[in-house]
């Protein structure tokens, strides 16, 4: 077997589905079924799921290290509530993929501002064009609605059929989908030559240059489309809240995403929605424990996530799994420890 | 039309100008001892600010609790942020100095908010004075110009602190090792230097600075638990604008921001802080260096 076909078939058996991972979709529908008084937090969920997984796309799997993605998140926020608002587009479906495409476009424009630089610049650059939308929104309050947010926004029914209710079950299942599908397209994504080629810039973008793949274009690239997955997550937010205020593009939700993706793990995709489901929970228990203090517990998370090294923790937590997996079917484990160094 | 003869008045202009430069030499106090985590050490240290709140609030209880002169807590606003700077470099932060910048940001970026949810356990959330003796208060008039007393001190407090911080770095034997541990690690402790103590002490030592501009910012910035999380952003254009291969290059990005935000808040009140990320991340495409930085990337 020569080397460029077995690059393939490993390739292509990395891409195959694993009962794994048809288990936990399949999971993930069934809480929708088996805890209905919990739609609200379980939407809630859903959405940091996806916009978790936006920055996974960037950082997992091109190594950008960005402190202002809450700035794609608050674009499709408020594009999706002023179209509702102002009832420019009613189907909430349009309005989502018209939000998302706002963001892209920021995505789009701000990818060639973090495309130069190392680092540190990318982390002050990402940061300062979440701060700078966040000062824009608050001084044109007239169209924003400054600190109280947008007001009075009401959803039409989906594909002018199916209505949001109160209970947020329609909510739910429509974030489920929505999920669904852009996790099935990221996936794609990731698994293609081009996802290959973002792992090889990654890990080298000087080598990756250097057997000719185009590094400034594929940066763009994925920056665009993680803008667009976070214009999304954020149109969601407001969809299913039926409000926006400022404080979608505050620094907190910026840093609150990071910890998220460490804790589920960043570079195989699934890392945003378990992470997603553990911060969540972390925070109700916090805030159940101090309600004011939880942001501590949170902080203290994260201090020692790091000091223990994120990769040796994601080797304790798989260990049992792997166990069980390696004891059952008596081959080697597939819960891979996902690549964290980013 | 009379307001806007008064506002671009001769001495409206210097009255902004002196406050400008009072807040910016704050602003470069506060940040002086990140440019040597973040630009010497290439540490991103963003808990930077709590080290300064720190100090702020050890004055406060100091001055408003315990009655001490506001000229005698200052000093101890300055040994206690260094301490536990110190403290806290000992234990946490050298492991870390190898890391991913990733693994940084997200490390300090947890600190601070411990830092935020613990000061706003023990003192409350509301902003905090310092009840300043009766000799800082008011202002004078100097050829019309308003010179508030309180700024003037901070003035001469951050310009002597500004020069004795040139001297150290310049003509000590300390400086040099600094510089020398700086330009490369490994051939400094193979000239014997102890780096690590070094690293340490610098550390320390911008901590300390840190809480002392902490202390004299409360009446100007506020303080309040949220100070970590709202002035990191300032702190970190100033080492990112300034560059990190001098200290006058911070000290001018210092200035420049910090009569650049009273200007821009006087005169276009209503585009807030929109110029200052405006400049920054101009200026930041323009020079990834900063502007007095030197081209050798990092």
């Amino acid at each position: 077997m020569n080397a460029s076909s077995d690059v393939g078939y490993h390739a292509q058996r990395q891409a195959r589905w694993h009962y794994g991972e048809v288990a936990f979709w399949l999971i993930v529908l069934a809480c929708g079924f088996l805890f209905p008084t919990r739609y609200l937090i379980m939407t809630d969920i859903l959405r940091l799921a996806l916009f978790a997984m936006s920055l996974d796309l960037i950082l997992g799997y091109a190594g950008i290290v960005s402190l202002g993605h809450a700035a794609f998140f608050g674009v499709g926020a408020y594009a999706a509530g002023l179209l509702a608002l102002h009832g420019i587009i009613n189907e909430p479906v349009l309005a989502l993929v018209v939000a998302g495409l706002a963001a892209m476009v920021l995505g789009f424009a701000t990818s060639f501002l973090v495309i130069r630089g190392v680092d540190l610049t990318r982390l002050m650059v990402t940061l300062g064009i979440a701060l700078l939308l966040e000062a824009l929104a608050e001084r044109f309050s007239n169209i924003t609605g400054g600190t109280d947010g947008l007001q009075g926004i009401e959803m039409q029914p989906i594909f002018g059929q199916i209505p949001f209710d109160m209970f947020g079950k329609a909510g739910f299942f429509y974030s489920l989908a929505v999920l669904f599908l852009l996790f099935l397209f990221a996936r794609r994504v990731v698994h293609s030559p081009f996802g290959l080629s973002l792992r090889a810039i990654k890990n080298n973008p000087l080598r990756a240059a250097a057997i000719g793949i185009p590094v400034n274009r594929r940066l763009i690239a994925i920056y665009t489309l993680a803008a667009f997955y976070a214009g999304i997550a954020g149109a969601l937010f407001t969809q299913t809240t039926a409000i926006a205020s400022l404080d979608v593009f505050a620094f907190e939700r910026s840093a609150d995403l990071m910890l998220v993706l460490v804790i589920g793990g960043t570079g195989y995709l699934y890392g945003g929605l378990i992470g997603a489901v553990i911060f969540r929970m972390l925070q109700e228990l916090f805030s159940t424990i101090t309600p004011q203090y939880w942001q501590f517990w949170i902080g203290l998370v994260l201090v020692v996530i790091v000091l223990v090294g994120r990769q040796r923790l994601h080797r304790w937590v798989l260990y049992v799994p792997n166990l069980v997996i390696k004891q059952v079917a008596g081959r080697r484990a597939v819960v891979a420890v996902p690549e964290s160094d980013a | 039309m009379f307001t806007k003869v008064h506002l671009l008045s001769m001495t409206a202009i210097l009255t902004n100008l002196f406050d400008g430069v009072a807040y910016g030499m704050l602003l470069f106090v506060l940040a002086c001892g990140l440019a040597v985590t973040l630009g010497l050490m290439n540490f991103v240290n963003l808990a930077h600010g709590a080290f300064a709140m720190a100090g702020g609030y050890v004055c406060m209880v100091l001055v408003n609790r315990m009655g001490w002169p506001f000229f005698a807590a200052l000093p101890l606003a300055f040994v206690s942020a260094a301490a536990i700077g110190i403290a806290l470099e000992r234990t946490l932060y050298r492991h870390l100095y190898a890391r991913s910048h990733l693994d940084q940001v997200l490390f300090t970026i947890g600190l601070t908010f411990m830092s935020v949810a613990a000061v706003d356990y023990i003192q409350g959330s509301s902003r905090v004075f310092i009840n300043l003796p009766a000799a800082l208060q008011g202002q004078f008039d100097v050829f019309g110009v308003g010179i508030g007393r309180y700024r003037l001190m901070i003035i001469v407090i951050c310009g002597l602190l500004t020069i004795g911080l040139q001297m150290v770095l310049a003509k000590t034997r300390f400086g040099s090792r600094l510089r020398a541990a700086v330009d490369d690690p490994r051939a400094a402790s193979g000239l014997g230097i102890n780096v690590p103590q070094v690293f340490a002490f610098t550390f320390a030592f911008g901590c300390g600075l840190a809480g002392l501009g902490g202390a004299l910012s409360a009446e100007i910035l506020g303080l309040d638990p949220y100070f970590p999380l709202k002035f990191m952003i300032y702190f970190l254009i100033v080492v990112t604008v300034g560059g990190s291969s001098s200290i006058t290059g911070p000290f001018l990005a210092s200035l420049l921001l910090g009569i650049g935000d009273v200007a821009g808040k006087y005169y276009v009140p209503k585009m807030g802080p929109f110029v200052i990320y405006t400049m920054m991340i101009v200026i930041l495409i323009w020079r990834p260096n900063g502007l007095f930085g030197r081209a050798a990337a990092r």
